[in-house]
């Protein structure tokens, strides 16, 4: 951290600069010029607030990505028909047995079990050829979605949040001042701030087992150069089955997680491939804390453009993406 | 690049024996075949009717169009873009607005000698653009960015009223009428996509021969050693989008005159990856693969449903068997159906030649 305002003072006071403000746009009593020129604050609050829940479903998904393309090379463009599928399935057993915490972990198991089936009887069989395997995802994908829509159909599916976690819930923030100098408060659903919570708990463990645990260990140094950590005699081959299973079944209670605040239907899956393609471009390829910081970015960015600038929202998410290109194209927290 | 390499590695192994005929290359007896496809496409209008002549042949002779820009840009330079078909898109959405359409709101109404080139500009202009960012990182992550830029284009085209009016499009697009010929009516049409599909063809095979290309050959197989001997990488990376992207833009132009509408569903992401199929398909080492792709394609798509019918399925999962048909392909010829012919006529020669090489020792 230090070294980096040591090495970059311009940008460390600019992003140093940008935090100031964005703080005090969410915590200040904002003076009237400002509502004039951009809208109540209320809409702003409630976007920030899409924007970075949204960006924890988004970590959910790339950071599943992130790990298995890190550790091998396996760019996974089937990401997204996992994330569908999760969400398919957390939906059969959240109408079946009317519990939402089941529906996660059926879909985590079941679709690291697909996962590890992928990497099993497809991937290993091409291991170190890039392109092809890249090719075999996007094949897959295919199979997967006209399979998926043959089984579930086009419609709708949206997953029942449970009872506990129904309604409002009032936050500290104040979105305006009464006439009468009472303050007025921002309600906010508090299933969104639930799921949040658990994404960065989710976040935080993978972090820790990454860095604090013999097999994080393992899969760092693969993530480094794995043809010497598979000629120190590590079983290289069973940490990408746990890492590509670990991947895959993030990317299924992240479709459980979608399904609950939003929906699933055919088409979402390539919404959401496109999201962590963008996140992980953003945040730099196969790193964790890169993942958060893109999904985060990304989140507030789709939130906000979508507020202020509905029909050029998606241009907003594009141009961070061209930016990052442009000026450190290895993304913002990858390492080289 | 495996994929790429591999399948050249084993052309470069073909080559061999049949170095020493070259000067006849173009002759009747060295290319039967290709000179009996040539004259059939001359002469299609004569056999088949409208249907056949628009919906098969010269639907194939345009998506092989675009996916040949796709081939030049993976088989000779190594870099798999996904976002040609968004390119052709973006050149068919640029002749609706720029040209005469049913939604006078948008259309700015100019002539298509006007509006046809501005769009090719415009879409070279993308491509370019799109190339120059995709080449700021290399191999794998080409894919990705590509893919992202193309996703972002269809999103982009969906919520954006004010130019590519949203999810409903641009409808009944004027096509151009000249010279006192209807260019939209069956026959001239056809005669149109086979003129520039040939042309692009031609280029492509030129270029493939040209210091460019061979430079870009190089580039792709050994980019570090191209920059020590003194060419510009980058910039000939870039130069292979751009020339790649009026292919595309012209496969696009040629692509919204056909259906005469376009919609972001002619850009989705799915459309794009079609587009990879195609030349996976076909074999990206050739030219001539990506018309052989789509063509194949073009068949499935179009009889896909009363085949799947008859043998009594459910005649919409047609993607189904596309999607299988690509997994069979990227699993056992790394060079497309190319490849397997390829495989197919090594065997051939070998049943020949062996006997032969017996008698003499």
């Amino acid at each position: 951290m230090s070294r980096f305002i040591e090495r970059q003072p311009i940008w460390s006071l600019v992003i140093l600069l940008a935090i100031a403000l964005f703080t005090w746009l969410i915590f200040a009593v904002w003076p009237p010029g400002l509502e004039d020129a951009i809208g109540r604050k209320k809409v702003f609050l409630s976007a920030v607030f899409n924007g970075i829940t949204l960006g924890g479903l988004y970590f959910l998904v790339a950071s599943g990505f992130t790990l298995i393309f890190g550790l091998m090379r396996n760019v996974n463009l089937a990401h997204g028909s996992l994330y569908l599928f999760g969400g398919y399935v957390g939906y059969g057993i959240s109408a079946a047995t009317g519990s939402w915490i089941l529906a996660f972990v059926v879909a985590f198991v079941v679709v690291a079990a697909i996962g590890i089936l992928l990497q099993f009887l497809v991937f290993r069989r091409m291991e170190g050829q890039d392109l092809r395997q890249t090719m075999v995802t996007i094949g897959l994908s295919i199979v997967f979605a006209d399979l998926m829509l043959w089984a579930f159909g086009g419609d709708f599916y949206q997953i029942q949040t449970p009872a506990w976690l129904i309604g409002p819930v009032q936050l500290p923030l104040m979105t305006a001042m009464k006439s009468s100098g009472e303050a007025v408060f921002l309600q906010y659903p508090l299933v969104r701030l639930v799921i949040f919570c658990g994404s960065v708990v989710i976040g935080v463990l993978m972090w820790l087992a990454l860095n604090r645990t013999r097999v994080g260990m393992i899969v760092r140094a693969g993530v480094d150069d794995r043809e010497i950590l598979a000629a120190t005699g590590v079983h290289i081959q069973l940490v990408f089955v746990l890492v590509f299973a670990l991947g895959a079944g993030l990317a299924g209670i992240a479709g459980v997680v979608g399904g609950t605040f939003q929906s699933i239907s055919p088409g979402e899956d390539t919404r959401f491939l496109l999201a962590s393609l963008v996140v992980v471009i953003v945040g730099g390829m196969g790193s964790i804390p890169g993942a958060a910081l893109g999904a985060l970015i990304i989140g507030l960015a789709e939130q906000l453009g979508s507020v202020y600038i509905p029909t050029y929202a998606i241009v907003v998410t594009f141009l961070i993406m061209v930016l990052v290109l442009a000026l450190r194209p290895q993304g913002l927290l990858a390492r080289r | 690049m495996s994929l790429i390499q591999e399948a050249r590695a084993r052309e470069g192994m073909l080559a061999q024996p049949g170095t020493a005929p070259q000067p006849a290359a173009w002759s009747v007896t060295e290319q039967p075949w290709a000179w009996a496809v040539a004259a059939l496409l001359l002469i299609m209008p004569l056999i088949a009717n409208g249907f056949f002549l628009i919906e098969i042949f010269g639907t194939t002779l345009i998506l092989g169009t675009i996916a040949l820009s796709l081939m030049f840009l993976a088989g000779y330079g190594g870099m798999v873009s996904l976002m040609q078909l968004t390119i052709a898109g973006f050149a068919g959405y640029m002749v609706a607005v720029f040209g005469v359409s049913g939604n006078a709101n948008i259309s700015l109404g100019w002539p298509w000698w006007l509006a046809t080139p501005t769009a090719l500009v415009l879409a070279v202009l993308f491509g370019t653009l799109g190339g120059a960012l995709a080449v700021r990182t290399e191999g794998i992550y080409t894919i990705m960015i590509t893919l992202a830029i193309g996703a972002a284009f269809y999103y982009f085209t969906n919520q954006n009223w004010a130019i590519f009016n949203g999810h409903t499009g641009i409808n009944t697009i004027a096509t151009p009428h000249f010279i006192g010929i209807d260019w939209r009516s069956d026959i001239a049409f056809y005669y149109l996509t086979l003129a520039v599909a040939v042309a692009c063809y031609g280029v492509v095979l030129y270029l493939s021969r040209a210091p460019f290309g061979l430079a870009l050959q190089g580039v792709r197989d050994n980019p570090r050693r191209m920059a020590a001997l003194g060419f510009n990488v980058n910039a000939h990376r870039i130069a292979a989008y751009a020339f790649a992207a009026l292919i595309a833009g012209l496969g696009g132009v040629l692509q919204v005159w056909n259906y005469r509408q376009i919609s972001p569903g002619s850009v989705a992401v799915e459309r794009c990856i079609d587009i990879l199929i195609v030349a996976v398909v076909g074999g990206v080492t050739r030219p001539v693969g990506a018309y052989i792709g789509a063509f194949i394609f073009v068949m499935l798509r179009t009889f896909a449903l009363d085949f799947l019918v008859k043998v009594g399925l459910d005649g919409n999962r047609f993607r189904l068997l596309i999607g299988l048909g690509f997994l069979a392909i990227v699993f056992w010829s790394s060079d497309g159906v190319i490849g397997l012919y390829e495989r197919w006529r090594k065997r051939g020669q070998h049943r020949d030649t062996r006997p032969g090489g017996h008698g003499h020792g």
